[in-house]
C-alpha cells in the first residue's frame, strides 16, 4: 500500500518528458511507460500464463480419466510428483490450487483488465497517457515478479500450495498439514501479496484517468462501454482488494508467528498444536468479501468488450445504452453483498444466508438486462461474422448457460446438496471461466490491429473459434451431471468409490474434449504470434468503428495522436443512422457535418441547435427526417 | 508570491495524480475496516475473548505527537505556498522528528503490553489485534516519513517551485490522513477495551 503514495509523489519528476523523448531498448520494450506497450506485455504474459495454466488442467484431466493407467513420460517431465507414471495425490492438490489461481488471477484479472484498461481507457477517452504512467509501470513489474514467484513454486522441494485457490486455512495455515503448505504456500502468499499491489497500482490509475483525463467534450454519458465496465471494475478492485491484504497478513501471522487468528484445536500428525481461539470462518468471511466481487473483476471487462463488439459488427446502436450502465453499476453494488452465498454450509445463521439468498438472486436481474441487450442488439442487426464477433456471441452464450446454474447455486437449501460438488465446478467455468475469456479473446481478435498494426488471420479464428466452444461446452456440461449425482470437487480418484465407478466414462470423455480444446489453441497462439509479424497490414478503422482509438495513427507515437487530441460531439454507437452516407459516424464528427441524420433528441434539448437543424430540414426538404421529427 | 505558468495537459496530470493519492487512501481504508471487521467478527464469537487490558498510556502521548506534527505540515505546506522557504523546511523537520517519535512511542507501547502479558503471539486472537492494527498503521507510518523526507530533499535541493507546493500538497494529505487513521484505530480499540 505504502508505494502508492511513493509512486504518487515520484512520478511528478516524469511528466514533463512528452516529446523530447530518448528511447533506448530498455526504456521502449521494458520498463516502458507508454500505455500500449504495457497493454503488450500485460497481454503476452496473460497469454504465456493461460498456457501454462491450461497444460495443468490437463495434466489432473489425465489423472481424472485413467487413475489406473501409468504415463511413464509424465515421469520424464515431473520426477518424484509423478513417481510410475501416475500422478501422485499431492501434486494433483497442487494442479488444481495452481490452475486456479493462475487463471482467476493472473489470467482473467491481471491479462484481461491490465491488457484492455491499459490499452483501451487512454485511446478511447483521449488521453495521452494514464495519470500516472510511472506506477502504470510499476504495476506491470509487480505482476510480473507475482508471476514469476508463482511459476517458481512449482521448483521448491515440497512443491506449490495445494490448499486450492482459496486457501483456507487451517490447511494452508498450518506448514506441517501437507507437503504443499510449506514453502509452496509462503511463496503463494509472497507472490498474492505482490500481485494485490500491482492490481491496487493499476487500478488507482485507471479510475483516476478515467475520471480526469478525458478529451473534450467526453462526458461521462457518451463514454464507450468497455470503459464503463472497465472504470466500475477498477473500483470494485480498489475496494475489494485491501480486504484480501488483511485475510492474507493474518494468514501469514498464523503461519509464521504463531498467533491463532484462525486456528483452533488442532492435531496434526499426533501433535497437538499450541494455537488456541481462532476462527477459521473469519478467514472464509475475509476471503470472500474480496472473493465474490473478485469473479465481478474478472466478468465485467469481458462484458464491456463484447457489448462494444457486438454493437460494431452488428452494425447497430448498442441496445438500451444506459440499461447497460446501470446494469453494470448494479452488478458493481451488488457484487459486495453476497460474499455470504459461498459459506452456506459453514453453519450460518439461517436467517443470514436467506439474506445473502436474496442479494445473491436479485443479482440476476442486472445480468438478464445485459444479456437480453445483447440479443436485442443482434436483433435484425447487419451482422458481419468475425472471429471476435462470434467470440462476443460465444460469450453472451456461456454467461446464459452459466448465469442459469448459478440460480440454483443462489439458492440456500439447494447449495447443502450441491455445495463442493462438479455442479459448482460447471458453473464458475461456464461463466466466469469461459465467459471471461471469451470476451478476453473477443477483445483480442477486435483490437490486434490496434496493438500490433496487423491484422490476425481469420479463418484460423474461425477454427480456434469452434474448437474452442465446442470443446467448452463438452468438458463443462457434463459436469452438472456429476455435481447433481454428488461427485464432490478436488478429489483425487473418485471413481474408486463405488457410487460414483459409473463416472469413469465420462471424465474420458470429458478429458478428451479437454484435449481436442487445448490443441485448437495452437490454432490461436500460431495466429498471434505469426500475426504480429507477417499479418496483413491494417488499415486506420479496420472495423468502421466510431470510437476514438480509430482516430490515432496505425504506427503507435507517444502521446497517441500527432497534433490536438480529438474533440468528441457524440456517443459512440451511432451506427447505421438513417440519413446518413455510410453505416457509422464516429465520435469526432461534429452534428454539423451530419445535418441529413440528426435526430430532434441528439441535441440533448440545445434550442438553438435545433433551430438551426429545423431551418436546414425546411431548405432541403429531407423526408428522412421529416418524418422522424413528426 | 511568484506565479508560476503551466500548460492545461501537466495540470490536469497533477489533479490526477492527486486524485490518485485519494484512492490510494480509500484503498488503504478499506484493509482498516476489513480488520475492524474481522476484529469485531472474532470478538463477538466468544465471551473469553475481548481486549481485556486497559490500553497503554503511550497511546496518548503517540496521539499527542501525531496530532501536533498534523500541525506542523500543514504550517510548513503554507509556508511552502508563500515561499517562506527556511520557515518550511524547518517545519518539515520539526514534523519527521514528530512522525519517528511517533513510531517509538508506539513500539514502546507495545513492550508496555508484552510486560503486562498482553502478547502478540496470543490464545485471545483480539489481543494480537492490537499489534496488527498498530503494527500496519506504522508500516504507513514509515512510508509517510519517507514521503516527508522527499519533499525536504526536494526542497533542499531547490527543486521548481511548482513540483515542491505539489510536493508538499501531498505529504500533507497523506500525513493528515495517517493521522486520522490513527485516531480511527485508537478510538476503536478503545470502545472495544
Amino acid at each position: 500500500m505504502s508505494t502508492i503514495a511513493n509512486a504518487g509523489t515520484h512520478s511528478v519528476d516524469h511528466h514533463g518528458d512528452h516529446g523530447h523523448h530518448h528511447e533506448s531498448f530498455w526504456t521502449k520494450y521494458v520498463f516502458s511507460q507508454d500505455h500500449k506497450m504495457i497493454a503488450k506485455q500485460f497481454l503476452i504474459t496473460g497469454i504465456i500464463m493461460a498456457v501454462v495454466a491450461m497444460l495443468l488442467s490437463i495434466l489432473f484431466r489425465i489423472q481424472l480419466a485413467w487413475p489406473d493407467k501409468e504415463f511413464p513420460i509424465l515421469e520424464v517431465f515431473l520426477g518424484k510428483w509423478a513417481e510410475g507414471g501416475r500422478i501422485n495425490p499431492e501434486f494433483f492438490l497442487a494442479l488444481v490450487t495452481i490452475h486456479g489461481t493462475i487463471m482467476v488471477f493472473f489470467v482473467l484479472t491481471a491479462g484481461l483488465s491490465g491488457t484492455f484498461a491499459n490499452l483501451l481507457i487512454p485511446y478511447q477517452l483521449g488521453a495521452r497517457d494514464m495519470a500516472s504512467p510511472f506506477m502504470n509501470m510499476l504495476s506491470y513489474w509487480f505482476f510480473f515478479v507475482a508471476c514469476i514467484i508463482m511459476i517458481a513454486s512449482f521448483f521448491v522441494e515440497s512443491g506449490p500450495a495445494s490448499a486450492g485457490w482459496t486457501i483456507y486455512p487451517p490447511l494452508s495455515a498450518v506448514p506441517k498439514a501437507i507437503s504443499g503448505s510449506a514453502t509452496g504456500m509462503t511463496l503463494w502468499l509472497i507472490s498474492m501479496t505482490l500481485f494485490i499491489a500491482s492490481q491496487v497500482l493499476g487500478g488507482t490509475n485507471y479510475i483516476s484517468t478515467v475520471l480526469n483525463m478525458r478529451t473534450k467534450g467526453m462526458d461521462l454519458w457518451k463514454m464507450p462501454l468497455t470503459i464503463w465496465a472497465l472504470f466500475l471494475t477498477a473500483i470494485v478492485g480498489l475496494l475489494s482488494f485491501p480486504v484480501l491484504v488483511s485475510a492474507v497478513v493474518l494468514l501469514i501471522f498464523d503461519r509464521s508467528f504463531g498467533t491463532s487468528f484462525y486456528l483452533s484445536d488442532l492435531v496434526v500428525q499426533g501433535q497437538i498444536l499450541p494455537n488456541e481461539g481462532g476462527s477459521p470462518i473469519l478467514f472464509q468471511h475475509l476471503f470472500w468479501f474480496l472473493g465474490h466481487p473478485e469473479v465481478y473483476i474478472v466478468l465485467m471487462p469481458a462484458l464491456g468488450l463484447t457489448s462494444e463488439v457486438i454493437s460494431t459488427n452488428s452494425r447497430k446502436p448498442i441496445f438500451g445504452y444506459h440499461a447497460m450502465v446501470y446494469s453494470l453499476i448494479g452488478i458493481t453494488i451488488l457484487s459486495f453483498i453476497v460474499w455470504g452465498h459461498h459459506m452456506f454450509v459453514t453453519g450460518m445463521n439461517p436467517f443470514l444466508g436467506g439474506v445473502f439468498m436474496i442479494t445473491t438472486l436479485i443479482i440476476a436481474v442486472p445480468s438478464a438486462v445485459k444479456v437480453f441487450n445483447y440479443l436485442a442488439t443482434l436483433w435484425r442487426g447487419n451482422i458481419r461474422f468475425t472471429p471476435a464477433m462470434l467470440f462476443a456471441i460465444g460469450m453472451v452464450s456461456f454467461f446464459i448457460s452459466g448465469g442459469l446454474t448459478g440460480i440454483y447455486l443462489g439458492n440456500s437449501a439447494l447449495d447443502i446438496s450441491l455445495h463442493d460438488t462438479y455442479f459448482v465446478v460447471a458453473h464458475f467455468h461456464l461463466v466466469m471461466g469461459s465467459a471471461s475469456i471469451f470476451g478476453m479473446l473477443c477483445g483480442v481478435y477486435h483490437w490486434f490491429p490496434k496493438l500490433f498494426g496487423r491484422m490476425m488471420n481469420e479463418k484460423l479464428g474461425y477454427l480456434h473459434f469452434w474448437l474452442t466452444f465446442i470443446g467448452a461446452y463438452l468438458v463443462f456440461f457434463p459436469m452438472h451431471f456429476m455435481g447433481i449425482d454428488g461427485v464432490p470437487r478436488r478429489y483425487y480418484a473418485f471413481t474408486e468409490f463405488p457410487f460414483m465407478e459409473k463416472w469413469i466414462s465420462v471424465n474420458v470423455f470429458v478429458t478428451w474434449a479437454a484435449i481436442v480444446a487445448a490443441v485448437g489453441q495452437l490454432a490461436f497462439i500460431w495466429n498471434f504470434f505469426s500475426s504480429i509479424w507477417s499479418g496483413k497490414r491494417a488499415t486506420q478503422n479496420p472495423w468502421g468503428s466510431n470510437t476514438l482509438e480509430w482516430t490515432t495513427p496505425v504506427e503507435h507515437i507517444h502521446g497517441n495522436w500527432p497534433g490536438e487530441i480529438p474533440t468528441v460531439y457524440r456517443w459512440p454507437y451511432d451506427y447505421s443512422k438513417p440519413g446518413h452516407h455510410e453505416d457509422f459516424i464516429p465520435q469526432t464528427v461534429p452534428f454539423s457535418e451530419t445535418m441529413s441524420s440528426n435526430l430532434p433528441h441528439d441535441f440533448e434539448g440545445n434550442a438553438e441547435a435545433e433551430r438551426i437543424q429545423r431551418e436546414w430540414e425546411l431548405a432541403n426538404n429531407n423526408p428522412q427526417t421529416e418524418k422522424e421529427t413528426e | 508570491m511568484a506565479k508560476y505558468t503551466q500548460d492545461k495537459e501537466e495540470l490536469t496530470q497533477q489533479k490526477a495524480k492527486k486524485f490518485n493519492l485519494w484512492l490510494g487512501m480509500i484503498g488503504m481504508f478499506m484493509m482498516f475496516a476489513a480488520l475492524s471487521s474481522g476484529f469485531i467478527v472474532y470478538t463477538a464469537g466468544g465471551i473469553d475473548r475481548g481486549i481485556k487490558t486497559i490500553l497503554p498510556e503511550a497511546f496518548v502521548y503517540s496521539t499527542i505527537l501525531i496530532v501536533v506534527s498534523s500541525v506542523t505540515i500543514q504550517l510548513a505546506y503554507n509556508a511552502a505556498r508563500r515561499t517562506l522557504f527556511d520557515k518550511q523546511k524547518l517545519l518539515l523537520a520539526v514534523t519527521i522528528l514528530l512522525g519517528v517519535g511517533f513510531f517509538f512511542m508506539q513500539v514502546y507501547a507495545w513492550g508496555v503490553l508484552t510486560a503486562r502479558g498482553v502478547v502478540f503471539v496470543n490464545s485471545n486472537a483480539s489481543q494480537s489485534f492490537i499489534y496488527v492494527f498498530t503494527g500496519m498503521h506504522l508500516a504507513h507510518i514509515i512510508a509517510g516519513i519517507l514521503v516527508l523526507v522527499r519533499a525536504l530533499v526536494g526542497r533542499i535541493r531547490n527543486i521548481p517551485q511548482v513540483n515542491n507546493v505539489f510536493r508538499m500538497d501531498l505529504a500533507a494529505l497523506f500525513w493528515h490522513f495517517l493521522g486520522f487513521l490513527w485516531i480511527y484505530i485508537y478510538v476503536f480499540l478503545l470502545l472495544n477495551q
